[in-house]
């Protein structure tokens, strides 16, 4: 992995904003995955500038090329980094930050799921999940939050997903891994709301990805493509929201889910 | 030094603009070393900032270090017998001219706010109403220090290190950062100044009128309506003003007190001024400005002559408190240019007729007289400026964009300027048209020899000069 601390010569510089043509800064982290390559390239739609962050270089560099090529300018930037390198994160951001020459919004998508049969227990399958869904937002989000604290400004958005909501019986170490997002994004929005900094949490329920496609993924229900998660997600960011559901119907059926009582729910097969 | 403690969101005076920055305030020449070393081990850029008093991107840097220069304030000596005064650079306006003034001096030349530190004056090289005849600020520079990135502490006067001198002088920062300045002051032998208002019917008139009165006066400055279309467009009232000769005032002790030169808080007396900003808002559009400009020009019609105090001829812009904010949430921006005497009518009427046009005229515009100075970054030229102030919302971005180019083109072709203070949209591709590859070379021969590594850089200095 490249040394992000320091200036990298090859990147390509951006205008700064002018207060007619003002450029909102985003970063997102896991980028090059369903959801996140969806969402980068409805941010740049909307005239963001993004710092593009994941481990896949070549995704990286494939989904950045069109994204610049479609904007007819430089609006994405790419940089190479492992979720799990915690140490490097707040030399990284500040390299980030100082090449987009600003930070408006922090979106952390990264995330792994493994599928363990029924009777499994796999800890290095769980430590895995633990460190890239909750390990890495919060080595970020630790990082990003106090500079929007003390700017009195900015959105931070993170992908937890439905699997948080409840520990269910399929997959252990991926509902702690997301509830312990879910409720760090709380945490985080308890902090911060009060210096007008706005998080959001998104519970994605089943998404048209790669992760479905794994070995032992449950068969596809009310999934919706990553293209839609973006829309919705933007929409959420637009209105500034704190929790939303996509696709919606999940809000609903996740009602009933939350509280369906563990006598009936610890004999339930999902 | 842990310079990335506070991390700050950063305006411009206009509210147009806002760019987060690691904010530190050294207090002396090593702590702005010790700044570079940090940044440049960081891999970070570092700008100074005054009083933020820029209307554009000047004193910001993105993702950066700002240094605060105003923890170093002191005037560290004044001669109340030859006028000459040295302070460090972030002393404002408003502090030097409160030490100097009750003695019987004044500077030379000030800015339309008496906020803006002296760092921040020679960095822009600024000029004020009397810029035809006693020239910019950098004029009347006895020497100045200053710290380089490299750390080294160089002294610089009109002969000694004179390339940085006049280059320093109006290189907006990028060069290295003032510490200490010695300045000339001027002799006045009043506290009061005399003021002749006479109306001007259009743009002819108006340009003539700052011409011809300019030898005779010692400040000249116009007032634009630049809502009125037709035969009188370019409408608008001149203020000539001179000093008062020793004699005049029958009583100079007494017009020279502090007591009579503050700007009063209040309005007749009892309604405070500092909420004077949102009884302007609703007046900041089309219709209204098209009201109040109307009635301005109406009640200049009668020409007169009174006496007035420094503070209030030069501070027009402090007495308003706030007045910025009256502009609304997109914050305004200023457009300023400066044109030759022999092309500045035909430019200024097309770029009316064209603001007219588009509906998005000026609310405010503002001409003075210049002539040319020897600094190398220089925005005068021997002829007149119009700045004018417009507002910005989220509907009339593009399109104010868009005029704003069409701006530069003509002001290109009639062999204008820009000055790095004001314009916020001036594009790299601009400047080098305006200062030519030459002057552009050099600045960067400079830059090169005083940054090597690069560390100086706004976000300014990223928009109008391209590596």
């Amino acid at each position: 992995m490249p040394d992000l601390s320091k200036p990298d010569q090859t990147q390509p510089k951006l205008a700064p904003s002018t207060p007619l043509n003002p450029r909102r800064r985003g970063i997102v982290v896991g980028a090059s995955g369903g959801i996140g390559a969806a969402l980068s390239r409805k941010l740049a739609r909307e005239g963001f500038t993004l710092a593009l962050v994941d481990y896949n270089k070549s995704a990286l560099q494939s989904l950045c090329d069109e994204i610049n090529q479609t904007a007819g300018e430089t609006r994405a930037l790419i940089y190479e980094c492992d979720v799990t390198k915690y140490d490097s994160v707040p030399d990284s951001l500040r390299r980030i930050i100082a090449d987009l020459g600003g930070l408006d919004t922090f979106v952390y998508i990264a995330g792994v799921i493994y599928f363990p049969a029924m009777d499994e227990f796999n800890f290095n399958e769980d430590h895995k999940m633990m460190e890239v869904n909750l390990l890495g937002a919060m080595a970020w989000m630790s990082a990003v939050a106090p500079l929007f604290q003390s700017a009195k400004s900015g959105q931070i958005v993170g992908v937890s997903s439905v699997a948080g909501d409840r520990g269910r019986i399929g997959n252990p170490g991926y509902n702690a891994s997301k509830a312990g997002l879910t409720n760090y994004l709380e945490a985080l929005r308890n902090r911060l709301s009060r210096y007008g900094v706005n998080v959001l949490t998104v519970k994605p329920g089943m998404v048209m990805t790669d992760m479905l496609k794994l070995p032992g993924a449950p068969k596809p229900m009310l999934a919706v493509k990553p293209e839609q998660v973006a829309d919705l997600i933007w929409n959420g960011m637009k209105k500034r929201k704190q929790t939303i559901y996509v696709a919606g119907i999940w809000k609903w059926i996740m009602l009933v889910i939350r509280h369906i009582p563990s006598v009936i729910f610890r004999r339930l097969s999902f | 030094m842990d310079i990335t403690k506070n991390f700050t969101q950063l305006e411009n005076f206009g509210h147009s603009l806002s760019a987060p920055a690691y904010l530190v305030r050294p207090a002396n020449s090593e702590e702005i070393y010790s700044v570079f070393q940090n940044a440049k081990k960081m891999g970070l850029k570092v700008t100074a900032r005054g009083a933020g008093r820029s209307y554009n991107d000047a004193a910001l840097i993105g993702g950066g270090i700002v240094m605060d220069m105003r923890g170093m304030n002191a005037i560290t000596s004044w001669d109340p017998s030859t006028g000459l005064v040295t302070a460090q650079s972030g002393v404002t306006l408003e502090k030097l001219w409160q030490t100097v003034e009750p003695d019987g001096w004044w500077p030379p030349v000030v800015s339309g706010t008496m906020k803006t530190t002296l760092g921040g004056c020679l960095s822009a090289n600024i000029h004020g109403k009397n810029n035809f005849k006693m020239g910019t600020i950098g004029e009347h520079v006895v020497e100045f220090t200053a710290v380089l990135p490299t750390g080294a502490e160089i002294t610089c006067t009109p002969k000694k290190n004179a390339d940085l001198f006049y280059a320093m002088i109006s290189g907006m920062g990028m060069l290295g950062i003032f510490v200490s300045i010695t300045l000339q002051m001027k002799r006045i032998y009043s506290g009061l100044l005399s003021v002749d208002a006479l109306p001007v019917q259009n743009l002819h008139g108006h340009l003539s009128a700052l011409l011809d009165g300019a030898p005779d006066h010692d400040y000249i400055v116009g007032w634009l309506d630049c809502l009125a279309g037709g035969k009188s467009l370019g409408r608008g009232q001149i203020h000539a003003t001179r000093y008062l000769h020793e004699g005049e005032d029958p009583n100079p002790q007494e017009t020279m007190k502090l007591s009579n030169q503050s700007l009063p808080s209040r309005i007749f007396g009892v309604f405070p001024k500092s909420l004077l900003h949102y009884f302007m808002s609703p007046f900041i559009n089309n219709f209204g400005t098209w009201g109040v400009n109307t009635a301005k020009y109406i009640a200049s019609l009668r020409k007169h002559t009174f006496r007035q105090s420094h503070a209030a001829f030069h501070f027009l812009l402090d007495y308003i408190p706030d007045w910025e904010l009256s502009y609304g949430r997109g914050g305004l921006i200023e457009y300023q240019s400066f044109l030759p005497k022999e092309t500045a009518e035909s430019a200024w009427t097309e770029m009316l007729k064209l603001s007219h046009k588009s509906g998005l005229p000026p609310y405010l515009g503002v001409t003075k007289r210049h002539r040319p100075d020897k600094f190398l970054l220089t925005h005068a030229v021997d002829g007149f400026s119009l700045a004018t102030d417009f507002k910005v919302t989220n509907n009339n971005r593009v399109k104010l964009s868009r005029m704003l180019q069409d701006f530069d083109k003509i002001v290109l072709q009639a062999g204008g300027r820009f000055y790095f203070a004001k314009n916020s949209e001036t594009t790299a591709e601009t400047t080098a048209s305006f200062y030519g590859a030459e002057t552009i070379a050099k600045f960067k021969k400079l830059k090169k020899r005083c940054d090597p590594n690069g560390l100086l850089e706004s976000d300014l200095y990223k928009r109008i000069f391209t590596d």
